[in-house]
C-alpha cells in the first residue's frame, strides 16, 4: 500500500525540479515548463491530501482549480513569449533585461 | 409726531439719493425732486409748528429712541428729541430752505451741474434737519459732520475756480480746528458720564457725577465746535472766504441755517455750562459781534459785508448764550436767519443782475463789487424794497423783527452786567451797543452804495433788470417774515415780544449746574432786568437811528467828506480793510510754521532716520556676506554631503537589480529559506 509520505516525497521532488528549471533555464519555454510542474507538484499534493485526510472532495476541486489555472498562464505565456520572439528574434531571458535599474 | 419728524428728516435724503444717481437723466434736471421733498419737509414741520403753537406748553417735549449700536459695555441709541426749540428750528431750516431751493431756480438756472447743486442742497437739507432733530450728542456730532461736508461741497461748487476750491479747503480745515475740540468734549462727557443722550447727560451732571473744572473743560470744549462753525473769533476766517460759493448757498448755509448750528448746539447744551464756561462764551461772542462789525464797514464786496455782518450777529448770538438770555439768543437765531438770508437773496439779485450786464457789456469784472453800483434802486425795485427792510430789521428799527431780538440780547446782557459786581462784565453791553451802531452803519453803507446815488458805471446800469419771480418771490416771503407782528402774536405791542408765541414756547430750560451747585450759576436781579430792559430799549433804537444818520451822512447828503475822513484815521481804515491781518497772522504764524516744522521734520527724516535706516542697511549688508558664506559652505555642505551619501549608496544597490526575473526569485527562494531556518531555530 502506497502511503501518503510517499506523495509528499514525489512532490517535493517535482518541486525542487521545477523550482531549478525556472532559475536556471534560459529558455522562456523552459520557465515556462518549470512553472507547470511546481504548479504539477502543488496538484499532487492537493490530491494525496485529498485521499488521506478527510475534507471531502475540497482537494479534486482545488486541483481542477489549478488545472484550468495552468492552462489559462501557459496560453498567456507563450502568447508572450511569442511576441516576445517577434520583437527579438529570440526567447532567451538573460537578454530580456529592459527592467534594470 | 415722531413719525412726522422722521419724513421731515428724511425726505431730502431721498430727494439726494435720486438726484446724485439719476438726476441728470430726469426732466428738468431733477430740480424738482429736490424741491418736492423740501416742500413736504416744510409742510410736515409746519404741522409740528402748529401743534407746538395751539399747545402752547413751554414745557412740551417728545422722545424717542431705538437700540443702534450694541458693542459689549457700549450702548448707543438712536433717536429724536423733539421740543419747542427742536420743531421752531426745524420749521425755520424747512422754510428758508425751501424758498432757497425755489430761489436757485431762477440762479442756478443754465449751470452744466445744475442736478449737483440740487443734490447736495437736498443733503445739506437732511444733515442740518437730523442736526436738529437727534437726541445724543454722537449723533449730533455725525450731522455736524454731514453739514460741514456739504459746506465744503458747496462752497468750492465752482471747482474750477482755484479761489473757490481753496476757500473750500480752508472752510473745511477751520472747521476742522473747532470740530477736533468738539470732539474732545464729547470724550470728556463720555468718560464721566458713560452716554452721549442729552435727557441723561442733563440728569447726570444734575446729581454731581460731572463737576468742577472738567464740567467747565467740557463746556469749553464743546463751545470750540461752536466757535468753527459759527464763525467766531478766532476761527471766523473761513466764513467771508466761503462767500466764493454760489449766493443761494451762502444764504442757506452760511448765513441762515448752518453757522447757526452753534448756536443751536449751545442752547442745546446751556444746561451744562458752568459759571466760567459761560464767561468764555459770552466774551468771545461779545468780541467777535464787535470785532467782525469794524470790519464790515470797510469792505467793498457786497457778499463780504454781509459775511462779516453774519459772523457779528452770531456773536451777538453767542453772547446772549453766554450771559444766559438763551430765549433772546434763540430769538435772533430765528429772526436772523429770515433776514440774513433775505439780505444775501437780495445780494444774488443783484449780483445776478450785474454779471448777466457785464456779460451783455462784454465787461472784464468783479459782479459783487459795490463801487461798481449804484442807483439800482429803479432797475430792481422789488429787490430793492426787500432789502430795505431786511436793512432795517438787521439794524434794530422798531416795527421790524430785529430790533425785538436784538433788544432782548442788549436787555439781557445790560441786566447781566449790573448784576455781577465785577465791573469788566459791562464790556459785554458796552461792545453789544457799539457793534449795533456800526451795523446799521454798514449796512446803510451798502444798500447807499448800491441802490441810490448815481450809477457808477453808465453802460453796465443800463442793462440791469430785475430777477425773474422764482427768485424775487422768495425775497418778498422773508421780506414778510421780517415783520415784527410774526413773533409778537398773540399780542401786537411793537415794543417786546415777551407776550410773543415764540418767547413763550421758549424757556430758559432747567440749568443742570445749578442743581448741582444748589443754587442759580448767577442770579439776575428783578430791578436789573427791569432797568436794562427799559434803557436797553431806548439805547438800541437811539443807537441805530445814530447808525444810519451817519451812512447817509457819510455817503448819501456827503456833509462828511469820506475821503478826507478815511484820511484821518488812515491807520484804523487799512486796519479794517485787510480784516486786521488776520489772513496774514495765520499765515506767517499757522501755516507758515507748520511749513516750516515740516521742514524741520523733513530735514530730520532725510538725515537721521534715514541715516538710521542705512547704517541698518550696511549693517545689514555686511553680516549677509558672512551670513553667505557660511551657508555656502556649512549649510549646503552638509545638504550635499546628505545627497553624495545618497547617491553612493544608490549606485550601490543598483547592482541588484539585474532585470532577471531569474535572480530575483532565487533572491526570494533564499530568503524565504533564511525565514524557515529562523523559524526553526
Amino acid at each position: 500500500m502506497i502511503q501518503l509520505p510517499s506523495f509528499l516525497i514525489i512532490s517535493a521532488i517535482v518541486f525542487t525540479l521545477g523550482i531549478f528549471t525556472i532559475l536556471y533555464k534560459k529558455n522562456a519555454v523552459g520557465i515556462l515548463m518549470g512553472v507547470e510542474l511546481i504548479l504539477n507538484s502543488v496538484n499532487l499534493n492537493f490530491i494525496a491530501f485529498a485521499k488521506y485526510v478527510d475534507v471531502g472532495i475540497n482537494g479534486q476541486l482545488v486541483a481542477i482549480f489549478i488545472i484550468i489555472l495552468a492552462a489559462s498562464e501557459a496560453a498567456i505565456a507563450l502568447a508572450i513569449i511569442l511576441s516576445l520572439y517577434r520583437e527579438r528574434a529570440t526567447i532567451d531571458v538573460t537578454l530580456v533585461d529592459e527592467m534594470k535599474d | 409726531m415722531i413719525q412726522i419728524a422722521l419724513f421731515i428728516w428724511l425726505l431730502p435724503l431721498a430727494a439726494f439719493v435720486i438726484n446724485i444717481f439719476i438726476g441728470k437723466r430726469l426732466p428738468r434736471k431733477g430740480d424738482w425732486v429736490s424741491i418736492a421733498a423740501i416742500g413736504a419737509s416744510l409742510v410736515l414741520s409746519s404741522i409740528l409748528l402748529f401743534r407746538v403753537i395751539t399747545g402752547y406748553n413751554p414745557d412740551f417735549s417728545l422722545h424717542a429712541s431705538l437700540h443702534w449700536i450694541n458693542l459689549g459695555g457700549f450702548k448707543l441709541d438712536m433717536g429724536f428729541y423733539i421740543d419747542n426749540l427742536a420743531v421752531i428750528m426745524v420749521t425755520m431750516v424747512s422754510l428758508v430752505s425751501f424758498l432757497i431751493h425755489v430761489y436757485s431756480i431762477g440762479y442756478m438756472d443754465g449751470d452744466p451741474l445744475y442736478n449737483r447743486f440740487y443734490a447736495y442742497l437736498s443733503l445739506f437739507s437732511f444733515s442740518m434737519l437730523g442736526l436738529v432733530l437727534w437726541d445724543n450728542l454722537f449723533g449730533i456730532y455725525m450731522m455736524w459732520e454731514l453739514v460741514g461736508i456739504c459746506s465744503y461741497l458747496l462752497i468750492g461748487f465752482y471747482f474750477t475756480k482755484d479761489s473757490a476750491a481753496n476757500a473750500g479747503k480752508k472752510a473745511f480745515i477751520v472747521n476742522r480746528i473747532g470740530d477736533f475740540g468738539f470732539l474732545i468734549g464729547l470724550l470728556v462727557v463720555f468718560n464721566f458720564l458713560g452716554t452721549f443722550n442729552l435727557i441723561d447727560i442733563q440728569q447726570d451732571i444734575g446729581r454731581g457725577l460731572l463737576s468742577g473744572g472738567w464740567l467747565t473743560a467740557a463746556g469749553i470744549l464743546l463751545f470750540a465746535g461752536a466757535v468753527g462753525k459759527s464763525a467766531q473769533f478766532p476761527l471766523h476766517v473761513w466764513l467771508p472766504d466761503a462767500m466764493e460759493g454760489p449766493t443761494p448757498v451762502s444764504a442757506l448755509i452760511h448765513a441762515a441755517t448752518m453757522v447757526a448750528a452753534g448756536v443751536y448746539l449751545m442752547a442745546r447744551l446751556s444746561f451744562m455750562l458752568s459759571f466760567d464756561a459761560m464767561m468764555v462764551v459770552a466774551f468771545i461772542g461779545g468780541f467777535t459781534a464787535l470785532f467782525a462789525a469794524t470790519i464790515a464797514i470797510t469792505q467793498n464786496d457786497i457778499k463780504r459785508v454781509l459775511a462779516y455782518s453774519t459772523i457779528s450777529q452770531l456773536g451777538y448770538m453767542i453772547m446772549a448764550m453766554g450771559v444766559g438770555a438763551y430765549t433772546a439768543g434763540f430769538f435772533h437765531l430765528i429772526t436772523h436767519a429770515m433776514f440774513k438770508a433775505g439780505l444775501f437773496l437780495g445780494s444774488g439779485s443783484v449780483i445776478h443782475a450785474v454779471s448777466h450786464s457785464m456779460k451783455k457789456i462784454g465787461m472784464e469784472g468783479d459782479p459783487n463789487d459795490i463801487r461798481n453800483m449804484g442807483g439800482f434802486k429803479n432797475k430792481m425795485p422789488i429787490t430793492h424794497w426787500t432789502f430795505v427792510i431786511y436793512a432795517l430789521a438787521i439794524s434794530g428799527i422798531p416795527f421790524f423783527s430785529g430790533f425785538l431780538s436784538k433788544d432782548a440780547i442788549l436787555g439781557g446782557t445790560l441786566a447781566f452786567a449790573m448784576s455781577q459786581s465785577n465791573p469788566v462784565y459791562y464790556l459785554l453791553p458796552i461792545f453789544g451797543f457799539v457793534a449795533a451802531i456800526i451795523t446799521a452803519f454798514y449796512m446803510f453803507r451798502l444798500i447807499i452804495k448800491t441802490f441810490y446815488g448815481k450809477p457808477q458805471l453808465k453802460k453796465l446800469y443800463e442793462h440791469v433788470h430785475e430777477s425773474p419771480l422764482t427768485m424775487t418771490v422768495p425775497m418778498m416771503t422773508l421780506a414778510f417774515l421780517c415783520l415784527y407782528f410774526i413773533y409778537t402774536l398773540p399780542s401786537l405791542g411793537p415794543v417786546g415780544a415777551e407776550n410773543g408765541w415764540l418767547m413763550h414756547l421758549i424757556q430758559k430750560p432747567f440749568s443742570a449746574v445749578a442743581v448741582q451747585l444748589g443754587r442759580p450759576v448767577y442770579g439776575i436781579t428783578p430791578q436789573a432786568e427791569h432797568f436794562a430792559h427799559v434803557n436797553g430799549l431806548i439805547i438800541s433804537i437811539v443807537f441805530a437811528l445814530t447808525g444810519i444818520v451817519l451812512a447817509f451822512a457819510f455817503y448819501f447828503w456827503k456833509t462828511i467828506n469820506v475821503e478826507k475822513f478815511t484820511e484821518k484815521i488812515k491807520p484804523l481804515y487799512t486796519l479794517s480793510l485787510n480784516k486786521y491781518y488776520f489772513d496774514e497772522i495765520y499765515g506767517a504764524t499757522f501755516v507758515k510754521g507748520l511749513l516750516v516744522w515740516n521742514q524741520i521734520l523733513a530735514w530730520f527724516d532725510q538725515n537721521v532716520i534715514d541715516g538710521l535706516v542705512n547704517l541698518a542697511g550696511r549693517v545689514m549688508r555686511v553680516f549677509s556676506v558672512f551670513d553667505g558664506l557660511f551657508d555656502q559652505y556649512v549649510v549646503d555642505g552638509l545638504v550635499n554631503a546628505v545627497a553624495d551619501i545618497t547617491l553612493g549608496f544608490g549606485r550601490g544597490i543598483r547592482k541588484i537589480q539585474t532585470g532577471q526575473i531569474q535572480n530575483y526569485i532565487l533572491g526570494a527562494l533564499l530568503g524565504m529559506v533564511l525565514i524557515i531556518i529562523l523559524t526553526m531555530i
